[in-house]
């Protein structure tokens, strides 16, 4: 029978055999496809148990780290930066898709990314860890932090966008109201679902949405901000800051039967009486009349060109925030634009910025550092360079050029003095000793009952005048703490002045 | 290992001489050495948890040594010669075992914390009672159990309480649902209210195979001659077969209708490869074969249950989040671990259902890789080579078959269940023999492990001195004697390899 026995053993063999080579096929060949298949949710885990990047402000201040903690996960996230920052860093739940520079860079800061290649071979033949890369935002983090305090000290939901004119650089991108990204990152799984339910919540009651950022995916009737455009393309259309223009209080829309656009407060332009005025007092006194007018002369072809060409098309920049199926938090870059313009009455209206104009405060403040810039629009950024774990550096932003004639220079630099008049004649708080700023301001009305619904305000400027280092644009949903009253230079410009003197103090 | 240097062989060749190593020490250093693996494991789980480390990882280990010192204490002095390699390879496997249950239980415990439920009981704790209890009934056993050839009295009992308590839990199912119930579909357990639940076919399994070795070793002389020859195959005749065809007809029956195809395919594979063994006919595994893609063509056809497996096996990620979960997890898990695993308490075994139990080896082979479950195979391997090497070296024909049987019936359960677990044949649901949590399963192993270790110490003990003062008898003096044929043929030493060729 010890032959038939062998004989077993020989089955034995062949059975063990053939689960060994079905374990090899399953655990070398097949690898790769099943640790990346959709299904495996093992590896958001092993990410979160792996030490993920830094993401750092200028300055070396850290928005973003993971601690060593003692629970099964290894790391915790954390956001020391605060509420002030969530919009840009986003956050990296374990439950919820993550959001912001979190989700666009996940694979940097997660250490999958192909830059880091080198890293991971030699992690891996040390035996370390695997560790993330880090992310450098382009912020000046004393500036976010000051932006974010001057709306929420008065309660205010809007957005303040700070760039550098010259390449683009966002140096402060503040969307209120804002939330605390840290009780996301939370191990505890009741913590992250209770802190994202409060989020959620905050929608139900019909109070602004904390999770929408504001600077990028709000879009506002910029009004009066937007004659800059309207100027811009008049001006290089052969008008001049002199060229006169209608002054009265009043106007009836062409091609309607009486229906009228009035100035602000129904006055005259700039106490003319109503005589005509120059487009630099039209500008300066932020005149309905006068620009409504002026829109129609031009034509909507001129002026819709002047808005492509600024970057009013529907065009949605990549300043690094996440733009694919990863967005949770909408956070693309909306596109901003003027609408169809129909007929001359639209136009008139588009003039001054009502009617189908739509912009992000983020598109604004782009008009302001063009201006600023001698007419050459820049792309605005947000990632100012990635390093590895050992800090080397993997990619350095390149500020590349948007558009190198979107205004004509001359017509930037007659721009750039009209709107340093306009600041001059622009009440409100905060004007700063020994800065020179052009500025314009906006009060534009919106919702179904415009009389008696706050408006929105706005300012947008660029600092110092001669030799601009900073634009920005501020946007209060709904008069702020204003109400009705509400004007650009009233709820808006203060706040601007403050930020722009303090970006330009933290640049040096 | 240089203590298997002690061949099956030498004893018998010089009878008269005690072999002056029984193996003993060896088993003692390898039993250490399974102690500080396994309690390195732990370490590494509670490193990869906890990221910390206590002393009381020591005592763990040392506690566990302990026990398994006093197994080798008990061996050394019941079953002295037997083989040293059995007991170690069940306390790695068990040791291992232990580990990763309750590495899981860390993971349900982490679980129930984050999602704020009740933290379930843990299932380690009582794992190790039963290890305790498993032991104890190892020794027992071994005690109890002088010789193995003692079975054979009983077989027929055997075989009759092995297909009742086989029955069981499909009978109790229909009369009192309570004491039976329904778990994942099929009729396997009888629960005692607020005691204990038994997995009653773990046990028949063991009682079924040493009824099949005392029955096939009366038979086989009948069964490997006798019949008539159809198509080049020789039929065997009805009435030699019958009591085992009743046996495996019978048990077959009570497992389908219980639903527990895995102990269906197990038993049926062992009692094939048992009439194989002991027959030497290769006529038989074919019957057997075409028997079994008949029966499972018709199991197909008529159940559901039978049809879901299949389609699952067939595309698992055809319904990766509901049907097909369990497995595209393992496999997924598998995958994730690749060539060195995530390491211990580093993965997230936790995602497949019934990790501790059925897909323990998936749990292995996500945290300890393809190396460590091959490791873990491979101690398999040479487990059930060891049950067929104790088979080949005892000198009765019922020790050879027992011993072969149990060793093969290991090696055949780890290929259901591991094949199943890693989608190389249609998932049955068995027990990882030593490594999954339970009790029945856990005690049963033990048995087959005693009985193992009981039947290598008889075929290595050597035959008790010859009475050397005996006077020589004269041979004119002695009677002569009438040998039964039949006794003659079934005695041990007129057997032979030779005699099976043809």
């Amino acid at each position: 029978m010890n032959r038939t026995l062998r004989k077993t053993g020989n089955v034995v063999i062949v059975l063990i055999v053939a689960l060994l080579l079905n374990i090899t096929y399953i655990q070398l060949v097949k690898s790769d496809a099943y640790r990346t298949d959709p299904n495996n949710r093992r590896i958001l885990y092993e990410e979160s148990s792996r030490q993920r990047g830094l993401i750092t402000a200028t300055q070396g201040v850290v928005l973003a780290r993971s601690d060593a903690s003692d629970d099964s996960y290894r790391y915790q996230r954390s956001y020391p930066g605060g509420p002030a920052f969530t919009d840009l860093t986003g956050y990296y739940s374990l439950r919820y898709s993550p959001t912001g520079i979190e989700s666009a860079q996940n694979d940097l800061l997660a250490g999958e990314s192909a830059d880091l290649l080198a890293d991971r071979v030699g992690d891996f033949l040390t035996g370390r860890d695997p560790r993330g890369g880090n992310v450098e935002l382009t912020v000046l983090p004393e500036v976010q932090q000051r932006a974010y305090d001057l709306l929420t000290a008065k309660g205010l939901t809007g957005s303040v966008v700070a760039l550098n004119p010259q390449t683009g650089a966002i140096l402060a991108m503040v969307s209120t109201p804002g939330y605390d990204a840290t009780p996301l990152a939370s191990h505890n799984d009741a913590t992250q679902r209770t802190a994202y339910n409060d989020l959620l919540n905050i929608e139900t009651t019909g109070a602004p949405s904390p999770l929408i950022n504001r600077a990028t995916s709000a879009l506002y009737p910029p009004g009066s901000t937007f004659k800059l455009v309207v100027t811009a393309a008049a001006l290089s259309q052969g008008y001049t800051p002199e060229t006169p223009l209608t002054g009265v209080a009043r106007i009836t829309l062409p091609g309607t039967e009486g229906a009228t656009l009035s100035n602000f407060g129904g006055e005259t332009c700039g106490n003319s009486g109503g005589q005509d005025v120059t487009m630099t007092t039209a500008l300066a006194y932020s005149c309905n009349t006068a620009y409504a007018d002026l829109a129609v002369s031009i034509g909507a072809d001129a002026l819709k060109r002047q808005a492509a060409a600024l970057g009013v098309n529907d065009e949605s920049y990549n300043i690094g925030l996440p733009n694919g199926d990863r967005v949770a938090g909408g956070l693309p870059v909306k596109g901003s634009g003027v609408g169809p313009i129909v007929d001359d009455a639209a136009l008139a209206q588009t003039g001054i910025g009502q009617r189908d104009v739509a912009m992000t405060p983020l598109q604004s403040a782009v008009i302001a550092a063009t201006i600023a810039n001698n007419g050459v629009r820049m792309a605005p950024y947000l990632i100012a360079k990635t390093t590895g774990p050992d800090l080397a550096t993997l990619s350095e932003a390149k500020f590349t050029t948007a558009n190198a004639s979107a205004i004509p220079a001359a017509v930037a630099a007659e721009m750039k003095q009209m709107m340093i008049t306009t600041e001059e004649t622009t009440f409100g708080a905060g004007q700063i000793e020994g800065l020179q700023i052009a500025s314009k301001t906006g009060t534009s009305e919106h919702g179904t009952d415009p009389k008696n619904t706050p408006p929105h305000v706005s300012y947008v400027a660029f600092a110092p005048a001669a030799n601009p280092t900073v634009a920005i644009a501020v946007f209060i949903e709904n008069g702020g703490d204003q109400g009705l009253a509400a004007t650009g230079s009233r709820v808006a410009a203060p706040i601007g002045r403050e930020v722009l003197a303090l970006a330009i103090a933290s640049q040096r | 290992m240089a203590n298997a240097g002690a061949g099956p062989g030498s004893p018998a060749a010089h009878p008269a001489k005690a072999p002056s190593y029984t193996g003993r020490g060896g088993e003692l250093m390898l039993l250490i050495m399974v102690a500080l693996i396994v309690t390195g494991a732990l370490t590494l789980v509670e490193l990869n948890q906890s990221r910390a480390v206590s002393w009381d990882l020591l005592w763990y280990g040392g506690a566990f040594l302990v026990v398994y010192a006093i197994a080798h204490m008990v061996v050394r002095s019941v079953a002295t010669y037997a083989d040293p390699v059995l007991l170690p390879l069940v306390a790695l496997l068990n040791g291992l075992g232990l580990v990763m249950i309750h590495r899981l239980d860390l993971a349900q415990k982490v679980k129930a914390i984050t999602s704020g439920q009740p933290v379930p009981r843990a299932e380690a704790p009582v794992q190790l009672i039963w290890t305790g209890v498993a032991l104890i009934m190892f020794l027992v056993v071994l005690m109890v159990v002088k010789h193995h050839s003692h079975l054979q009295k009983y077989a027929y009992t055997l075989a009759l309480l092995g297909l009742i308590f086989l029955a069981t839990p499909a009978m109790l199912s229909i009369v009192a649902p309570k004491l039976a119930p329904r778990i994942n579909g099929a009729n396997i357990w009888i629960r005692i209210p607020g005691f204990l639940s038994i997995q009653p076919a773990e046990f028949s399994k063991i009682a079924l195979i040493i009824f099949a070795a005392s029955y096939l070793v009366t038979k086989r002389t009948v069964l490997s001659t006798a019949g008539r020859k159809v198509l080049g195959i020789v039929l065997p005749r009805a009435r030699d077969l019958a009591p085992l065809l009743i046996a495996i007809v019978a048990a077959l029956g009570v497992l389908f209708f219980g639903k527990d195809l895995g102990t269906a395919l197990l038993l049926f594979g062992v009692f094939l490869m048992m009439i194989y063994m002991a027959t030497g006919r290769v006529s038989w595994l074919i019957i057997g074969l075409i028997g079994f893609s008949g029966g499972a063509y018709f199991a197909y056809t008529k159940f559901s249950h039978v049809q879901t497996r299949v389609n699952i096996w067939v595309d698992p990620f055809g319904d990766p989040t509901g049907a097909g979960y369990q497995l595209v997890q393992s496999l997924l898990g598998l995958g994730t671990g690749g060539m060195f695993g995530t390491g211990l308490g580093a993965g997230r075994p936790d995602f497949v259902p019934f990790a501790s139990t059925d897909f323990i080896t998936a749990a292995l082979g996500e945290e300890l890789g393809l190396a460590g479950l091959a490791a873990v195979l491979i101690c398999y391997l040479l487990l059930a080579s060891r049950g067929l090497r104790i088979g080949m070296a005892v000198k009765d024909n019922f020790g050879k078959l027992l011993a072969a049987g149990l060793g093969f019936s290991l090696a055949f359960q780890v290929f259901v269940v591991v094949g199943g677990v890693t989608r190389l044949i249609p998932l049955t649901g068995l027990t990882t023999p030593f490594l999954s949590y339970g009790g029945s399963s856990l005690l049963a192993n033990y048995i087959i492990l005693a009985l193992l270790v009981r039947i290598s110490d008889g075929s290595r003990r050597p035959a008790p001195p010859v009475a050397p003062k005996a006077p020589p008898v004269q041979l004119t003096e002695t009677p002569t004697e009438m040998v039964p044929v039949g006794d003659l043929r079934n005695s041990a030493w007129s057997d032979s390899d030779h005699g099976d060729r043809p």
